[in-house]
């Protein structure tokens, strides 16, 4: 009895280690930002990347400050974000050996239907984000040194504003929980449009300002220097590189949809 | 994925059209849970009947050490598995970071500390019972283990379950050592998060009723083992 006991799960443990080793095809891992993820991109797009080459791309989904970081220490063998100033000093610091822009979307602003602080007439995103502040309605920021939360605080700035205040409140959060959470507050907040357009849960709130060209949203590929991460998968790394700035790759991007509505448009030069 | 704004229904439609998706996302974290599970409590039974039987300076120490990591919240269990698996830590070579390897250390370290405290708390009181019976027998210290720890084997089933319930429900760590890459390190729990993330309030809510069904199912698979066991000790 002791002994079978034994036995079995011996045996039960081995079976369930065996089912871990898992076939390895040819892979990278890409860090990437939540955004790019939650709104079903690389769900269309990466398929035709590995029915080409035989590439699996294994994304790591976090914020664009965790995915530098996850980059800097070799834990990623490509890197895609959102924040060009960022993606910049990261090759100058010799982390990366190149920057591509790939795609752009636009940022939107959206908050409750009532619109309390009266933003869908707004002039231009200083304007909208002035409003905001002056009328004190709640405002709910990613607060996570995310691409999208940079380019929040960027605004901020560019409106002369200091966000601060009870109204103003840093979550901590992705994008899709930070959308969770103005939805539950009645709550103004800033959103790259591909989050929000593929987002089920938007309860009141709507896209109340959009449009200006200070909410442009470039996205770059970055090829990590060898240099300082010799182990990393740099061919097969900067085959998928090659082929998100290829005609094939931007067609992929373009023709990515939801509910009708192009989320991104490549730009690759 | 069929989509309904109610969640039973949501869970249902899964349970019915389980497609690869979901059964891999379901295997993986029962493979996951239950492997780090069983090389917890490799480490953890002998760890804690020792504990049990051996007096030596420091013992306490290491038993409140062990109590408190009970605690131990898994995103920092999942941090410090992070940095010493990642590239730039001391086991970067290995390149074992991503990996549902990876996951299996980070719930082994969730999971010791409940195993060994709560063995040793079994054991203990086992020892308490039969200590003068085993000392006229002749056994020593090191040959009572293995048969306290038998006796107590009904015991340890919840002891086991509860270092379960700790690995199946926890989503902190496996988030940060796994990287919830698609078919590769996605488990129920990593799942729900991101259903969430994306506003599927139904999706995610139906993912949490399935895992909950799963876990109530082992729940009662090892509760008639025990049951089964009893009786036939009489």
């Amino acid at each position: 009895m002791k002994k079978t006991a034994i036995v079995t799960s011996a045996s039960l443990l081995i079976l369930a280690w065996g089912g871990l080793a898992l076939a390895d095809n040819d892979y990278i891992t890409l860090a990437s930002t939540t955004s790019t993820e939650n709104s079903g991109l690389f769900e269309a797009i990466i398929p035709q990347f590995t029915d080409k080459t035989d590439i699996d791309v294994r994304v790591v989904a976090v914020g664009t400050g965790q995915a530098f970081e996850t980059a800097r220490r070799g834990d990623a063998d490509s890197l895609l974000v959102h924040d060009t100033a960022g993606e910049e000093q990261f090759v100058a610091d010799g982390y990366a050996t190149e920057r591509q822009n790939v795609m752009y979307n636009d940022f939107v602003i959206v908050g409750p239907s009532d619109d309390p602080a009266g933003i869908e007439d707004s002039d231009s995103i200083d304007d909208a984000m002035q409003r905001i502040a002056e009328s004190q309605s709640p405002f709910a920021s990613r607060g996570d040194d995310s691409g999208t939360h940079r380019a929040e605080l960027r605004l901020w700035e560019s409106a002369g504003i200091e966000a601060d205040g009870d109204w103003y409140r840093e979550l901590g959060s992705g994008m899709g929980p930070t959308l969770n959470t103005a939805a539950g507050m009645d709550a103004y907040s800033f959103t790259d449009r591909a989050t929000w357009v593929a987002f089920e849960n938007p309860q009141d709130l709507t896209l109340l300002y959009e449009g200006d060209e200070a909410l442009f949203n470039q996205y770059g590929s970055l090829l990590i220097s060898e240099e300082q991460h010799p182990h990393l998968k740099h061919d097969l790394a900067e085959q998928w590189h090659e082929w998100l700035l290829s005609d094939e790759g931007q067609a992929a991007i373009a023709d990515y949809e939801v509910d009708g509505q192009q989320l991104f448009f490549p730009n690759a030069d | 994925m069929p989509a309904s704004d109610n969640a039973f229904l949501t869970a249902l439609q899964l349970i019915l059209h389980m497609d690869g998706d979901l059964f891999s996302i379901v295997s993986l974290s029962l493979q996951v849970s239950l492997v780090a599970v069983a090389l917890a409590a490799l480490a953890g039974l002998p760890l804690g009947a020792a504990l049990a039987l051996w007096r030596f300076p420091g013992r306490n120490a290491v038993i409140i050490a062990l109590n408190a990591l009970m605690g131990l919240p898994p995103v920092v269990a999942g941090l410090c598995v992070y940095l010493l698996l990642s590239r730039a830590g001391p086991l970067g070579e290995w390149g074992l970071l991503f990996s549902p390897t990876a996951m299996v250390v980070a719930q082994w370290v969730l999971v010791l500390p409940i195993i060994a405290s709560l063995t040793r708390q079994q054991v203990e009181a086992l020892h308490g019972e039969y200590a003068e019976q085993l000392q006229s027998l002749g056994l020593s210290t090191a040959r009572m283990m293995p048969t306290l720890l038998w006796d107590a084997r009904i015991g340890l089933v919840t002891v086991m379950l509860a270092g379960f319930g700790r690995a199946s429900a926890e989503v902190g760590a496996v988030m940060i050592v796994g990287g919830n890459i698609e078919g590769v390190t996605r488990v129920m729990t990593t799942s729900i998060v991101l259903e969430t993330s994306k506003g599927n309030l139904p999706m995610a809510l139906g993912l949490g009723i399935i895992l909950l069904a799963l876990v109530t199912l082992i729940n009662a698979m090892a509760h008639l083992m025990g049951e089964t066991a009893k009786r036939r000790l009489g």
